[in-house]
């Protein structure tokens, strides 16, 4: 590090990093929660249509395939993902002390994102998906998502590498991992799935591949790379080790990426066995979350009162609750009872609303206030909000869990899951409450900055000339 | 871990590892896979959906049947039947000795113990090999499926979630187009407390004509149309259920062996 940029480091103050991540921030945060909320609506039509199966059932868009598959790819890739990259190029300019590179392009890319969602979504509900569970957005928005997210990806390696301190931060190796992998699996799986089909039931083997990688490996990264800089951030004390944290990304990224391929699968059987393999050894990495997690927030010296510090506590708790799910069913002794039942499902709720989403709305609140320089307009939805996710994720997850297992003791009875299965649907609607109270915080924090904006503008056009600068 | 490129590197020999193992391992061991044989048969394995029901795929993956049905049936194990074809020359023996052996479900190795006692007292036997399981319990198919049941449909629809049944086998345990038809229209008129929505959308309800359409459902009353009116198919439903009756996966194979049934008339005389 030579002297030079050093100085100009000390130039830099947070106000201004923050700063230059205000549009990105909008723009990513503004159209995940928007996605969030359609999703949530859409989750909710297809559980009502378990108390009522003919429920919008002769529209042909809203039939319950459509409406499900819908609501599962808008929370995933509509929310999750923007929403993450959002959280994480702020990150990276944080941690590098300088301004984000290139403050344009997450824009461009932002929007790339979101009409590609937006398309993806209208495909599925015409019936134009492609039958692959969670890649189920038609062929043309493959290209759109992955070139929106390799644009964001450079912005974010780009301030990243202006970074003054060399040394990484545990968090930097998460994301950055998470930066490479996703273009990685998703063009995988495209093209092998979608472009240049692979023949028979390697299809099979490609897609639960990539949707392990995607919700299991990918989400934990960036899940966990947030989390291990907000914990120690927010609750005043050093993130405990580095030996654990490496310990801990090295084991998951090997033996998380194994997982995935389902027992008793029509496969050969080394793919079942090597999957079940990688899940008896993914206790390794949980142990070390959950080491560093106890020893970073143990004696923090932080109220919670149901702020960001909150959001990512739980968030990290569910993501451990949801590895020791994943391990149970892909033991081949607990899968009989949870093969092709709701237990599995309620495992992918648990990542995704429990830690996912709970974790980068947490940090997307941090960060909110910083990045638009004034305080949040609704500041008291972020505690009932906490609420709201802490609620609906646990009568979601839990009812889900209950009826999968009811359903596997009793012979797949739709009758015996039913009673549990409604109660996930108050769980949607309590998530659903929440996600309004982030899309109203954002939204108004949109509207308020644009009409500044305006003013300014303004301002800048009436603005009587200087004569003395006409004269000269 | 100081140099950013150190991490790269490293993690992509990390992240490529199980991409290499399940993804280009798939590519080369599944995707050159061909087309086999029956088993004690020269019969090639699968053939190629025809017609309606190579359409019928599409549809099923356009309305997204596999979010609540598999397509894939599970097996526990294999269990033996040893069937006396013959008494042979010493017929009082041969029953005193299969009267004190279980000969219904035994493991491999007991039925072959049970056929050498048999046959060495002169009596023929012939062993059956049948699939066991909750699936297969439950009729939804003889055997447990394998990756050649799946070889030409694209894309593979597996399903994760059993909402409804099973249908890997459903065109043999439910070889009746009109039921079908009918149960996609009104789930509830064939099978009372289904769960299943109607896809009324893939019928037509329209005024009859001077000739009945021939296709029209026959509908029990409280499903039935206005008078005057009747239920045609579209022709995605036709397709759909044209696909429906193709998934049979009901021969052995050599990685899912199984004694099929024997024809009633060729039926050995026991005892």
């Amino acid at each position: 590090m030579n002297v030079n940029e050093k100085s100009n480091g000390d130039c830099v103050s947070p106000s201004q990093i923050d700063a230059s991540c205000r549009v990105p921030s909008l723009a990513l945060f503004g159209g995940a929660a928007l996605w969030l909320v359609v999703g949530l609506a859409l989750a909710l039509i297809a559980s009502i249509k378990f108390h009522q199966p003919a429920f919008l059932a002769d529209c042909s868009l809203l039939t319950y395939g459509h409406v499900q598959a819908a609501a599962n790819d808008l929370i995933l890739y509509g929310f999750a993902i923007p929403a993450a990259l959002g959280v994480l190029l702020w990150i990276f300019a944080r941690l590098s002390q300088a301004e984000l590179v290139l403050p344009l392009v997450p824009v461009v890319a932002a929007h790339i994102w979101h009409v590609g969602v937006l398309l993806g979504t209208i495909g599925i509900l015409t019936g134009n998906s492609t039958g692959f569970a969670w890649l189920e957005y038609p062929r043309l928005v493959f290209p759109l998502l992955l070139v929106a997210f390799i644009l964001i990806a450079i912005s974010a390696v780009a301030t990243f590498g202006q970074r003054k301190e060399r040394e990484l931060y545990p968090s930097h190796w998460f994301l950055l991992a998470a930066l490479l992998w996703f273009p990685w699996i998703y063009s995988t799986a495209n093209i092998f799935l979608v472009v240049w089909p692979v023949r028979g039931v390697g299809q099979a083997v490609i897609n639960w591949w990539f949707v392990n990688n995607l919700l299991f490996v990918w989400l934990a990264l960036v899940g966990l790379g947030v989390a291990f800089y907000f914990l120690p951030k927010l609750g005043g004390k050093p993130l405990h080790s580095r030996f654990w944290a490496q310990f801990a990304f090295w084991t998951l990224t090997l033996f998380g990426t194994f997982l995935g391929i389902p027992q008793g699968a029509p496969v050969p059987a080394w793919y079942p066995a090597a999957s079940a393999l990688a899940s008896s050894l993914l206790i390794i990495p949980l142990i070390a979350i959950a080491i560093i997690f106890v020893k970073t927030v143990c004696g923090a010296n932080v109220s919670c009162k149901g702020g960001p510090f909150c959001y990512i506590k739980f968030g990290t708790v569910a993501f451990l609750l949801s590895g020791l799910m994943t391990i149970a069913v892909s033991c081949p002794h607990f899968s009989q009872i949870t093969r092709f039942t709701w237990f599995e499902t309620a495992q992918t709720q648990l990542q995704l609303f429990g830690f996912f989403a709970i974790v980068i709305l947490g940090g997307a609140y941090e960060i909110l206030p910083r990045v638009m320089g004034s305080p949040l307009p609704f500041p008291k939805f972020i505690r009932f909000q906490h609420w709201c996710f802490m609620l609906g994720t646990l009568l979601l997850v839990g009812s889900l869990a209950v009826s999968g297992i009811q359903q596997g003791l009793h012979d797949y009875s739709f009758d015996l899951a039913l009673p549990a299965l409604r109660i996930s649907t108050l769980g949607l609607f309590f998530l659903l409450l929440g996600s309004l109270m982030f899309a109203a915080n954002i939204f108004v924090m949109t509207i308020k900055w644009n009409l500044a904006l305006g003013k300014t503008v303004l301002a800048a056009v009436i603005a009587p000339l200087k004569t003395a600068e006409v004269k000269s | 871990m100081k140099n950013g490129f150190t991490v790269f590197i490293a993690a992509l020999v990390v992240l490529g590892a199980s991409w290499t193992a399940f993804v280009l391992g798939a590519a080369v061991q599944l995707g050159h896979e061909k087309n086999t044989t029956v088993l004690n048969s020269s019969d090639v394995y699968p053939l190629q959906r025809a017609g309606d029901a190579a359409f019928g795929l599409d549809v099923y993956r356009a309305n997204a049947c596999a979010a609540c049905h598999t397509e894939q049936v599970q097996q526990s194990g294999m269990a033996c039947d040893v069937v006396l074809t013959s008494a042979g020359k010493n017929p009082t023996a041969v029953s005193n000795l299969v009267a004190t052996l279980k000969l219904i479900g035994i493991p491999e190795v007991e039925a072959d113990a049970a056929a050498d006692k048999i046959t060495a007292l002169g009596g023929k036997v012939e062993t059956r090999i049948l699939a066991t399981g909750g699936d297969i319990a439950r009729g939804w198919g003889i055997r447990h499926s394998v990756a050649a049941d799946y070889l030409y449909d694209y894309p593979v629809q597996l399903g994760s979630l059993r909402v409804g049944p099973d249908l890997a086998a459903i065109g043999v345990r439910l070889a009746n187009a009109n039921v079908l038809l009918q149960h996609l229209y009104a789930p509830k008129s064939v099978t009372p407390n289904s769960a299943m929505p109607p896809f009324k959308f893939l019928f037509e309800v329209r005024p009859i004509g001077a000739t009945p359409s021939p296709d029209a459902l026959n509908l029990p009353k409280e499903f039935a149309p206005a008078s005057g009116y009747e239920v045609v198919p579209k022709p995605e439903a036709k397709q759909l259920v044209g696909y429906l009756l193709s998934l049979r996966a009901d021969v052995p194979l050599f990685e899912a062996p199984f004694t099929p049934p024997t024809p009633a008339t060729n039926a050995p005389a026991t005892k």
